[in-house]
């Protein structure tokens, strides 16, 4: 039923090997694509003009960065960032330079979808947070990001499955994985089985990330009684 | 002491000034339930925004307890805010939040020990008759105990103000009355003298000590909730008072009388002995009765006969009697 190059790999521990390196890239691209993302979406929103510190000329300039990055397809974005990549990390090769590319991909997306989990907080509760004397910074960590947390959590699965997306393709420059395997292994080499292998793990991957979050979301979420 | 002197507000909007309030004066003395009353638009929602600066007014001065509180610093603002607590027409109750954490929130805001705040806040609880229910979330609770827990978390910082914009609005009529109970005795066990905004009559007769009536970004009289009532001088205040189109009164072609009937008056016939002694049939069109400071009022709206000599006969036997009454434009 498999063939030899399948049987080879799966004893050599290469697949369970790119399993790892899929989930690896995609779990520490997510966080540090969050640790640049969130933030800014958190700027995005209150720097708004319906936003609780309103600052035009910030707001503007932050959207068209976030805009510029969403704009261009990872593939030539990836190819643009290598020498970016190579600056930060000393390699414009192997995972290490992939992640920089998935982070630059992936924050202003974060970025956007943080952006709009927040603007779903009724604007009245942010009212009634200010007739108690509260902050700005108060209203950002004790209203806005507690009140949103269902809505971000699903946002954090969306961009995690995108985030694995980029990393398969990140493959056709260097990039390790489930993605590399398949193009190496399984579609220069002729062996649909091995391609075939790739494309169910990838799916349980994103199933797993998928059921978890939304369970995650849902039992968080007190809208729901839960 | 609240004092509005002179206050104006005008937003710019696509190019052109809209005015939400315009020269408002009012004095809110302490221990007083003051109600703003208005229809949608009059600007109700913008004044009492303008008392905590949710809404910076354009012109003139919110005096609070003497201090023109437009000069203060952000910090100073914020720490003012403490003092004067706001419940809304929605709730605005933090969704994720227990009961209890949402009234713990104002005190957490102030800095208070978490121990010493859920103290308060259970206090504030049982205050308001949700003692049991600290462990719900907002999304388990009916409209009535939001508005409950609304209130708790607006007293939680022990204010001496609270505003409540258009706080029974959103309730059924019974739970209302009880909301409007629980603020009046929170007004007379606490002392905190309250400002309703509504566009209902029967919340400024169930609560209200004094009365602003709001008519177009002004304001179109003001006084003792009883003097208003029983003689509303601007259109506005008449047809608040007087609910429904006037015109669904039918026209007859006759003129119509409206009596006031205050105090002793309001349990007297005094239509039964009118049309008896007159021997003239009058068309009642409107009636009305209410208890404000523990005295009854009321109004009746009547239209004469068409036929001269009748409608001489009544107005001649009105002009004789004590009763308050007047002609109807």
């Amino acid at each position: 039923m498999f063939s030899d190059t399948f049987i080879k790999l799966w004893q050599n521990g290469i697949i369970q090997k790119g399993i790892w390196e899929t989930v690896y890239m995609t779990l520490l691209s997510s966080v540090l694509a969050y640790l640049i993302g969130l933030p800014l979406g958190v700027i995005l929103n209150v720097t708004d003009k319906d936003g609780i510190c309103p600052v035009g000329w910030l707001n503007r300039l932050l959207g068209l960065v976030v805009n510029f990055f969403r704009s261009i397809p990872f593939i030539i974005l990836m190819v643009a960032m290598l020498p970016v990549a190579k600056l930060i990390v000393g390699v414009s090769l192997g995972n290490k330079a992939m992640i920089v590319m998935l982070v630059i991909a992936a924050a202003p997306y974060v970025a956007r979808m943080v952006e709009s989990s927040l603007k779903e907080v009724d604007s009245g509760v942010i009212e009634a947070a200010q007739s108690m004397g509260t902050n700005n910074m108060q209203i950002i960590w004790k209203v806005l990001l507690p009140e949103a947390r269902p809505a971000l959590t699903i946002g954090a699965v969306i961009s995690m499955v995108t985030i694995l997306g980029y990393s398969a393709m990140s493959a056709t420059i260097g990039g390790t994985g489930l993605g590399q395997i398949a193009i190496s292994y399984g579609h220069q080499r002729f062996n649909p089985d091995v391609t075939w292998c790739c494309v169910f793990l990838t799916v349980l991957i994103v199933q797993i990330i998928q059921e978890a979050g939304t369970y995650f979301a849902h039992k968080t979420d007190k809208r729901l009684g839960g | 002491m609240i004092e509005l002197r002179h206050l104006g507000k005008t937003y710019k909007a696509a190019g052109r000034d809209i005015i939400a309030l315009d020269d408002i004066n009012l004095t809110i003395e302490d221990g007083e339930i003051f109600g703003i009353i208005g229809l949608s638009g009059a600007g109700k929602s913008t004044l009492v925004r303008c008392i905590n600066l949710l809404e910076r007014p354009t012109e003139g001065e919110v005096r609070i307890d003497g201090r023109d509180i437009t000069l203060l610093k952000r910090k100073e603002l914020l720490e003012l805010r403490r003092t004067i607590g706001m419940i809304f027409q929605g709730f605005n109750l933090l969704e994720q939040r227990s009961v209890l954490r949402n009234v713990m929130f104002p005190l957490e805001i102030a800095g208070m020990p978490k121990a010493d705040a859920k103290d308060r806040a259970r206090e504030l609880l049982k205050l308001v008759g949700l003692d049991e229910r600290e462990g719900s979330y907002p999304s388990q609770l009916s409209g009535g105990q939001k508005q409950r827990v609304a209130i708790a978390r607006a007293l939680a910082t022990k204010p001496k103000y609270l505003l409540c914009d258009e706080a029974t609005s959103a309730l059924d009529p019974n739970t209302t009355r009880a909301i409007l109970s629980l603020l009046k005795e929170i007004n007379e066990t606490l002392g905190v003298t309250i400002i309703v905004i509504t566009h209902e009559m029967k919340v400024i007769d169930q609560i209200c000590d004094k009365v602003a009536v709001l008519d177009q970004s002004r304001i179109a009289e003001q006084g003792k909730v009883s003097e208003v009532f029983v003689t509303p001088r601007s259109q506005i205040a008449k047809e608040l008072i007087f609910p429904g189109n006037r015109k669904e009164f039918g026209d007859h072609g006759g003129r119509r009388i409206r009596i006031t009937f205050h105090e002793a008056y309001a349990y007297n016939p005094v239509i039964s002995q009118m049309v008896m002694e007159c021997q003239v049939p009058v068309n009642i069109l409107f009636a009305d009765i209410k208890k404000l400071d523990n005295e009854e009022y009321g109004h009746m709206i009547f239209e004469l006969p068409v036929e001269e000599r009748d409608a001489e006969k009544i107005l001649a036997w009105l002009k004789k009697s004590p009763v308050d009454w007047q002609e109807e434009v």
